[in-house]
Formats: structure tokens, sequence, C-alpha cells
């Protein structure tokens, strides 16, 4: 399971909590009352700012990486079952 | 060769055009090829699934009623293929099995980077932050650093594996691989958050051993203790 944020609403959030948060943050799935606490923490804590930014990069680096598809010979016989 | 949307490349199978299967083939294989793969044992027995999977989506396009997207209904077939193949194999498990028997609560970050709980100024913050990235102009996968990436990811656990490349890979919307793989929205994001922070910290720890680490590390954690 994902962390769960602390219960108290109004405080800062630590980071070994903030860290866990971040994936949900970048697909816009916080509540927006969590949401706008990562974000005050973000503005004054420059290892989760930078925390954040590698998981950004990493997440908009990888479409090269494209590994292999099936085989030539398996791509060939696959299309060839086509109608037959 | 041309472009289709699902409207016109299921016309076009349906009228027996075999260059709309080869552009769908193409389009398709090699996303199918890394799902079967977390569900079978070897790349043989995953090449084996995309093409019985195949063989279903050609027999079945006649009955395809366009509630799904085409490509989701692809991968259902090849999941439920897929999912019999790792049967004959025992592993026969739904995806969302997969993805719960991964979940073992692991740390996004080793907690010992942190300040303990019972710290006075400030418990569960930063001791260890993580060391600024160099950017080269080329990206995050020049040189060295892209084969320590696609090892890592090579190395995920199969679903934290299968979701990131669908999501960072192959360019899916969460949607759509909620969609092909019957996860729902919570568990993707958990097995994406799970697999890119093992790829971080696979990263981090290549250019931690590259560049020599520099005093900027205990210094913020000087910083931290004294704010």
């Amino acid at each position: 399971m994902t962390r769960r944020p602390s219960q108290d609403q109004g405080g800062d959030l630590p980071c070994i909590e903030v860290v866990e948060l971040l994936t949900d943050y970048l697909e816009g799935a916080l509540p927006a009352a969590v949401a706008s606490r990562l974000e005050r923490h973000l503005r004054t804590c420059p290892g989760c700012s930078e925390y954040l930014a590698q998981m950004r990069t990493l997440a908009g680096s990888l479409r090269d990486l494209a590994g292999e598809s099936v085989s030539a010979e398996m791509r060939d016989r696959i299309v060839r079952s086509f109608g037959s | 060769m041309r472009a289709y949307d699902d409207e016109s490349v299921v016309a076009a199978l349906r009228a027996g055009d075999g260059d709309a299967f080869a552009w769908l083939v193409d389009r398709h294989s090699r996303a199918m090829l890394r799902v079967a793969t977390a569900y079978v044992r070897d790349r043989a027995a995953a090449e084996e699934a995309v093409q019985e999977a195949w063989i279903g989506v050609i027999r079945g396009i006649d009955r395809f009623e366009g509630r799904a997207s085409l490509q989701t209904w692809i991968f259902r077939i090849l999941t439920n293929v897929a999912k019999r193949a790792g049967g004959r194999e025992a592993r026969s498990t739904p995806f969302s099995a997969l993805a719960a028997a991964e979940d073992t609560g692991e740390p996004a970050v080793d907690p010992d980077r942190f300040l303990p709980a019972d710290h006075e100024l400030h418990p569960g913050h930063w001791a260890v932050p993580p060391a600024r990235w160099p950017t080269p102009e080329e990206g995050l996968l020049a040189g060295e650093a892209r084969a320590v990436i696609a090892t890592a990811i090579a190395d995920l656990p199969p679903a934290q594996r299968t979701v990131i490349a669908l999501r960072d890979i192959e360019g899916w919307s969460a949607e759509e691989v909620c969609a092909a793989l019957e996860l729902s929205g919570g568990n993707q994001r958990i097995l994406l958050h799970r697999g890119r922070s093992r790829v971080r910290s696979a990263i981090e720890d290549y250019l931690g051993a590259v560049t020599p680490a520099t005093d900027g590390d205990t210094g913020e954690m000087e910083r931290i203790s004294e704010r």
C-alpha cells in the first residue's frame, strides 16, 4: 500500500512520506488537500524537489528504450496466418 | 503503408485485407510480447502466446463490437492466451494477482536516508537527500546509463516491469493499461510507483559509482539538522 499522509492535516509532510506520494501526484490522483500540502512542502524542500524532478525525468526519458518485438520469422508466420 | 483507426482497420480485416492485418501486427506485437512475458517462462513461449493471440484476433474479428477499443480487445485476448499458457507452466495468475504478490510494501527510498521518526526537529526528513543528476544534452538514455536503465527495468518483478514498459516506453495512458490488463487505477499506480522508484534508485547507484560523492550530501544533512 502507498503510505498515507500523516494525520496532522496542517503540518509539513515528512520527506519519507512525500516520496511515496509523488507518483500519485504526477498522475493527478491525489486529493486536492493532499496535493496542496505536498506542493507546500516541495516549495521549501530541495531534496524532495530534486527527487520529483528525477521521477519526471525518468518517466519522460524511456520512450527510446523500445525493445525487440517478435522475431522476423514469427512476424511473417503471424502475417501469413491471415486468410489461410 | 497507410494508417488506420479502429473502425477502418476492423472493416479492412473483415474484408480480408492482409496489409491492414500486417499493419496491426506491427503496431501491437512488441507491447504484446512484453505483456506475454509477464505470464510465461521464456521468450519462445511468449512469442507463441503472441502468435496464438493473433489467430484469436483473426477468428474473432467478426464478433468485435467496439465496446472496448480494438487495442483493449486484442490485449484481453492476449492475456487470456498467456494465462492459459502460463497455467500449463504452473504460473497461471491474473495480472492483479501478480501485482498483489509483488506489493510487499517496499519503500521507494531506503529508510536509512531519512532522519528517524523521533528526531527532535525534522522527523522523517532527508538525512541523505538525492544528489542532483547531471543533465547531458542527449538526455538520460545517453551512453552507459542506457544499459543501466534497461537492466534495471528487465530485473523488475513482472507486473512492475510490464506496467512501466507500457506506460513509459510504449507511451500508453493509465486508462489504456488498466483496460488491457484489467487492473484498478490504484493498483496500476502502485506498480508504476514501485517500478519507477527502483529504476530511479538504480540510476542513482550508477551515477554515485561513477561520480565520486561530493560533500554536498553531508552538507545538506547538517543544514537540515540546523534548521
